[in-house]
């Protein structure tokens, strides 16, 4: 099967027949210029000085805000992977993950090689923050779990690690809300140090005081409360710290990240 | 130097006798075609960008599950696909447009028409970074605007109104729904409605920005402020919509103006900075 993602078959039907899309994009020459090599330079450039100016401003660890359990949404919509399904997963479903194991590895001293039930006796962080998805829509919703930064101090960080990237159970093929049909793929997620220390960033295991449901992540899932939904990754059974993103996947360190979206999504 | 659009002592005789001043210094000329083009582009991105979730909310949160004021969906009737677009109590039938409409040849659903987004096909990765490229020229160039404009006082002597400006409010009222364009004297300056209108726009561009920033997870975090300023992350997105709506408006309504008060000489005052006074009984 082949997968023609959106963009180059926009520019393969400009290319073939001229424009068919005639449009407030297409007059302004956005949608001609995005066929051209210009085009993923001015937006490298642009996405480099967006995250450059958001690390700027965010590098004093300022916190995310939290609010009461009075704000808590009365409905969290799940996003993303509803399910992951398949029989490993369905097995864990019906052991309530009793056998699920969060590795991490990497660049680090010691790698750990954690159940869920011990996670949960590590000394945990609650925290009531709101969740803000890149298409738009927000909810505020209670999390408990153990400070990522936690973890990654038991494990030993080694010189030259730069990234933590998470690894999921689900596969995800995409949502017509961010712009049609994406070709599937094994979702992921990577942050960088300064927010994976940062104090509010938490591998979540409850929500609302009740274990993650399968909807929002169960059992483990990222919160790093001041980006977008999309770095929330759920299903997570491995975090490995590296050097690089080169390699990994699409290599531009997420699901999402590989089919467009920024990699730094404070915004 | 003529900084003033009322400096009498710009004025030079044309050679079929009509005054001509100079209006519009380099900088505002400049920064008026960059903002033109910039606003042009962020109105559509963020068209796009409201595509991927056609839904507004007041308050800290929301999402379909909540109960959004502002809702543009396409609907299954006996009579096939209409497009819908719902405000409050108010369901308003708009297929063709909003909700339900043309992409080239195929009916799509999408909340914002293809010929007014940009890119003019649904994709929120690319639109957002279309409106953050956009983003940092708009508020560069507004900057730029700003500080030259307060520099030479244009802001404080061209649109700040006068306690005289504000007591012809009702005469200059009424000379708009008239279409009655001032000449002479009276043409060298800003009208108080002029006046209002682009301090108006000023106010509305700085909200844009404040409010966008608003919905910046990582931007709340070091100014939580903004979140009380404008009542949540989805008042904020909400009221992003409506001073754009606002902003919209004053487009339309500023391209009427100059139509009627002719439309070469006020574009090419733009261009040249050079400005025919109109005549009475012109």
């Amino acid at each position: 099967m082949t997968i023609i993602s959106r963009r180059n078959a926009l520019i393969g039907g400009a290319a073939g027949g001229g424009l068919l899309l005639a449009g407030c994009g297409k007059i302004t020459g956005a949608d001609a210029f995005m066929g051209s090599p210009s085009y993923q330079h001015v937006i490298t450039a642009e996405e480099y000085w967006t995250r450059a100016s958001q690390r700027l401003v965010l590098s004093g660890g300022a916190m995310a805000r939290q609010f009461t359990v009075r704000d808590i949404s009365p409905n969290f919509k799940a996003n993303g992977t509803l399910d992951p399904g398949g029989d490993e997963y369905n097995q864990h479903v019906a052991e309530s993950f009793s056998n699920w194991r969060l590795l991490v590895d990497g660049l680090v001293a010691r790698p750990l090689n954690l159940s869920v039930s011990e996670i949960r006796r590590l000394p945990s962080r609650t925290q009531i923050t709101r969740h803000d998805c890149v298409e738009g829509w927000s909810a505020i919703g209670q999390w408990t779990g153990v400070q990522l930064g936690m973890l990654l101090h038991a494990a030993g960080v080694l010189p030259g690690a730069r990234y933590a990237v998470f690894y999921c159970a689900d596969n995800l093929e995409g949502e017509p809300s961010k712009g049609g049909v994406q070709s599937p793929g094994q979702y992921y997620e990577s942050i960088d140090l300064t927010d994976a220390r940062h104090p509010q960033t938490l591998i979540a295991y409850n929500m609302n005081g009740n274990p993650l449901d399968v909807s929002h992540g169960a059992p483990l899932r990222l919160r790093v409360e001041r980006q977008l939904g999309y770095k929330q990754a759920k299903y997570i059974h491995r975090i490995s710290l590296v050097s690089s993103l080169a390699g990994i996947s699409g290599g531009r360190g997420g699901y999402w990240e590989d089919r467009g979206y920024e990699w730094y999504a404070g915004i | 130097m003529a900084t003033n659009i009322g400096d009498g002592a710009a004025g030079a005789k044309a050679r079929d006798g009509r005054e001509v001043i100079y209006r519009h210094t380099f900088l505002v000329r400049l920064t008026h075609w960059v903002n033109a083009l910039t606003i042009f582009i962020m109105i559509g991105s963020g068209l796009n960008i409201f595509n991927a979730h056609p839904n507004l909310y007041w308050g800290m949160f929301g999402s379909e599950l909540n109960h959004p004021f502002l809702t543009i969906h396409s609907i299954m009737t006996s009579s096939g696909m209409r497009g819908e677009t719902v405000l409050g109590p108010f369901h308003f039938d708009t297929t063709g447009v909003l909700g339900w409409s043309k992409v080239g040849s195929d009916w799509t659903i999408r909340a914002w028409p293809s010929w007014i987004t940009v890119p003019s096909f649904q994709d929120l990765a690319d639109a957002r970074h279309w409106h953050f490229l956009f983003a940092w020229v708009l508020v560069l160039n507004g900057f730029i605007y700003l500080a030259w404009s307060l520099g030479i006082r244009h802001v404080q002597r061209d649109l700040w109104p006068t306690v005289r400006d504000l007591k012809s409010i009702p005469r200059s009222i009424i000379d708009h729904l008239r279409l009655r364009h001032p000449t002479g004297e009276a043409a060298k300056r800003y009208n108080v409605l002029q006046r209002f209108a682009y301090l108006g726009l000023i106010a509305l561009v700085t909200g844009m920005v404040l409010t966008g920033l608003t919905m910046s997870p990582g931007f709340d975090a070091i100014a939580p402020w903004l979140l009380d300023l404008f009542g949540g992350r989805q008042s904020a997105r909400s009221l992003h919509f409506i001073f754009a709506s606002l902003i919209t408006a004053f487009i339309i309504v500023h391209l009427i103006e100059v139509g009627l008060a002719g439309p070469i000489n006020e574009i090419r005052s733009m261009i040249t900075g050079r400005y025919t006074v109109p005549q009475e009984h012109d």
